[in-house]
């Protein structure tokens, strides 16, 4: 029962962040129907086409009618950059693009304290600093009556408390209370907006200073483009935890294609056996259908205590990830032969070799291109996630370590290779399928 | 002995559930050399399992096949086999399809290129010879099917429906090529098919086969074959003859037919 109402609980959470998201998603999907309206606006103005496509009467249902809209797509990109930019105060984008940023730099507010019946201001001087600056408070003159002026610096996005009466004649201890701020009431749990943002009060009576935070990211959070772009290029030359950036990246992809290459060196072979043997398609349909939905990832802790954290075990890993792919394709591809084929080519005179050299194995190709692309994404994902767990060198453990140090922007720039590198592998093979097997779908 | 003798043929297979079909019974065919022997008959008369076994795809239960005088076991080069369609290798360009049997035997790159070169003139695809077969249209692909058959030179080509595929007007025309590649290169020819008209204009001898158990119901020598050679089928069509046996095998397996769903019907 306290299961339940632990997921109960989680759930709850989970559509508590979805509700609160609600918003930004909603902008998000009037922004594209935005620019879909303006497109549709300024194509009108354009030469209209009279394609085969254009002419038809009947589009929506017709899936045939329905293609990728290229200026969409370079829409969306440029859009996700520059909201990027936007929020993180890109220097790329000009300023008035910019989100409100955080405040920085020197303000002040003035504090009203009432003590045995008299009441006195006083002013606080304030400097926000950038991250990564040290700036000590301005020197100030105290100022007269009880009440003692003050000064404060402190980092952008933090904020202070503040015992603005620890330097006044008359202190808490005498009985001074602050009972306003920039002359607007204030009591304890209240607060007051000023200028540079928001003070507020203890239940006791300390003044707490925010300074405003804007809506651009802290760069913790998200760094912005250029940040992530400089990263990129230094640790391109000068490298991330004794290795160069090539090195990671080479590391992993050396991985990922001795492993499919082994895996695929075994699979396939296998599959074969299973496709043209009865005794190999028992001996071996237990283990490959068992094998095949455990996740490679799984098998990651077992691997580490066989054979530690080196390359021998990444390898072994991807070549376990492949091996059941590769075995399963290798094995549709020749069941998948048609029977007339075998048939015909037995009619024509040729031996069970030449069979297997002309008719089965050009059948199985469009199979195993099929297979290899998949086991090519398994293995790129499963070596990241390795490397995530424990490595030496590799993108997964550039970002693993990165994120412990609060790196983000080696974090964001090692997720946007890794994408970068598994988008390229993909495309590759395509291009491989197209060129090396043409007759994939027109038996 | 030349020809091709089918002796006493029959095929019985069980089933999982302990019945067993008996697909032929006694089925005897002696074919002379150089003859065409169309087949016809209702779906599950034993037709394409007769052609499987002549082929060599299947063992009989009991009977045997002798070609030339030598009993036939397994598939076999002298056997060529022209299929529905889906038996072309996609793989391969139109001349490679073409050359695949001599290619198989080991012949020379010269002798094979002349042969295939011949074939596609005679079939009138020359101009596609390195096309891939997959961008052929269906009727043109039946003609890569019949010049890779013969580029072979079978004793015996066996035909399972090879224009069954195919458009009304391109069957037509399928039809007097296969009537003419008999008659210019003298193969003795099984054919199966479904249209009695095609059984009719192709088949010097026609075979009509009753089911359950498979067998020969009738058998007629005609003459159409030898009148179509070098005329239009269509004059041929409009023979007196050709009307009226072809309205009595019609007939002949309507009657089949109806008592087949008469039978399930019970």
């Amino acid at each position: 029962m306290t299961l339940i109402a632990d997921l109960w609980a989680e759930l709850y959470a989970v559509l508590t962040t979805l509700v609160g998201a609600a918003p930004y998603i909603i902008g998000y999907v009037l922004l594209i129907l935005l620019c879909g309206f303006v497109w549709s606006f300024i194509k009108r103005m354009l030469t209209p086409k009279s394609d085969y496509s254009s002419l038809k009467t009947v589009t929506f249902g017709d899936e045939s009618s329905v293609s990728s809209d290229t200026v969409a797509s370079v829409v969306s990109i440029v859009l996700i950059f520059v909201l990027w930019g936007t929020f993180t105060g890109s220097k790329f984008l000009p300023g008035f693009m910019h989100m409100p940023g955080a405040f920085e730099g020197t303000s002040s507010f003035d504090y009203t304290v009432e003590a045995n019946g008299q009441s006195d201001d006083a002013t606080v001087a304030i400097t926000v600093f950038p991250t990564g600056e040290d700036v000590d408070a301005p020197a100030i003159e105290a100022g007269e009556g009880f009440a003692k002026n003050d000064a404060l610096a402190l980092p952008v996005y933090r904020s202070q408390l503040l015992r603005v009466d620890r330097n006044d004649t008359l202190g808490r201890d005498a009985g001074a209370q602050i009972t306003a701020v920039d002359g607007q009431p204030i009591a304890p749990g209240g607060q007051v907006d000023v200028d540079f943002g928001v003070v507020s009060m203890t239940a006791k009576g300390t003044l707490n200073i925010k300074p405003s935070t804007g809506w651009q990211m802290e760069p913790i959070w998200l760094p912005s483009p250029e940040a992530v772009l400089s990263r990129l290029g230094e640790i391109a030359t000068s490298g991330f935890r004794n290795s160069t950036l090539a090195e990671h990246l080479g590391f992993s992809l050396f991985r990922v294609i001795v492993g499919f290459l082994l895996g695929a060196i075994v699979g396939i072979p296998l599959g074969y056996a299973m496709g043209l043997s009865n005794w190999f398609r028992g001996w071996f349909d237990p283990i490959v259908e068992f094998m095949r939905p455990v996740p490679p990832l799984a098998l990651i802790p077992l691997v580490i205590i066989w054979a530690g954290i080196g390359e021998v075990g990444k390898i072994i890993l991807l070549f376990l990830a492949a091996l059941w792919i590769m075995a399963i394709a290798a094995r549709s591809g020749v069941s998948g032969v048609r029977i007339s084929k075998v048939h015909a080519a037995y009619s024509l005179g040729a031996s069970k070799w030449q069979i297997m050299r002309h008719v089965i194995i050009p059948n199985s190709l469009p199979e195993i291109f099929t297979g290899a692309r998949v086991a090519m994404g398994v293995c790129w994902g499963t070596v990241v996630a390795a490397e995530l767990v424990a490595a030496e060198k590799g993108a997964g453990m550039m970002i693993m370590v990165a994120s412990k140090f609060q790196s983000t922007d080696i974090v964001l720039m090692g997720i946007i290779l890794i994408g970068i590198i598994g988008f390229t592998i993909d495309m590759l093979m395509r291009w491989a399928e197209r060129w090396l097997v043409p007759w994939k779908g027109k038996g | 002995m030349s020809g091709l003798q089918i002796d006493k043929l029959s095929m019985r297979f069980d089933l999982p559930n302990g019945a067993s079909v008996q697909a032929l019974q006694d089925v005897s065919i002696d074919l002379k050399a150089g003859e065409l022997l169309s087949v016809l008959g209702p779906s599950g008369c034993g037709k394409t399992t007769l052609l499987n076994i002549v082929a060599g795809f299947l063992a009989p239960t009991s009977g045997e096949i002798t070609l030339n005088g030598t009993r036939v076991f397994g598939p076999g080069p002298e056997r060529g086999m022209v299929f529905q369609q889906g038996a072309l290798f996609e793989w391969m360009s139109v001349r490679e399809n073409v050359g695949f049997g001599p290619r198989m035997k080991g012949m020379a790159e010269k002798p094979k290129r002349e042969i295939v070169d011949h074939l596609l003139n005679v079939v009138g695809l020359q101009e596609f010879k390195e096309k891939a077969v997959y961008e052929l249209s269906g009727g043109m692909q039946q003609r890569v099917a019949l010049a890779r058959c013969l580029a072979n030179e079978p004793d015996v080509i066996l035909m399972d429906e090879p224009l069954g595929a195919l458009d009304a007007l391109t069957r037509e025309k399928m039809q007097g090529l296969v009537l003419k590649l008999w008659k210019e290169t003298g193969k003795t020819i099984i054919l199966i098919t479904h249209s009695v008209e095609e059984a009719l204009l192709l088949g010097e001898r026609l075979i009509v086969m009753a089911p359950r158990p498979g067998r020969i119901h009738k058998e007629y020598n005609l003459p159409f074959a030898e009148m179509g050679v070098g005329q239009d089928l269509r004059e041929v069509k409009k023979h007196p003859d050709f009307a009226t046996v072809r309205e009595e095998i019609l007939s002949m397996i309507w009657d089949m037919e109806e008592e087949i769903m008469g039978g399930a019907a019970k």
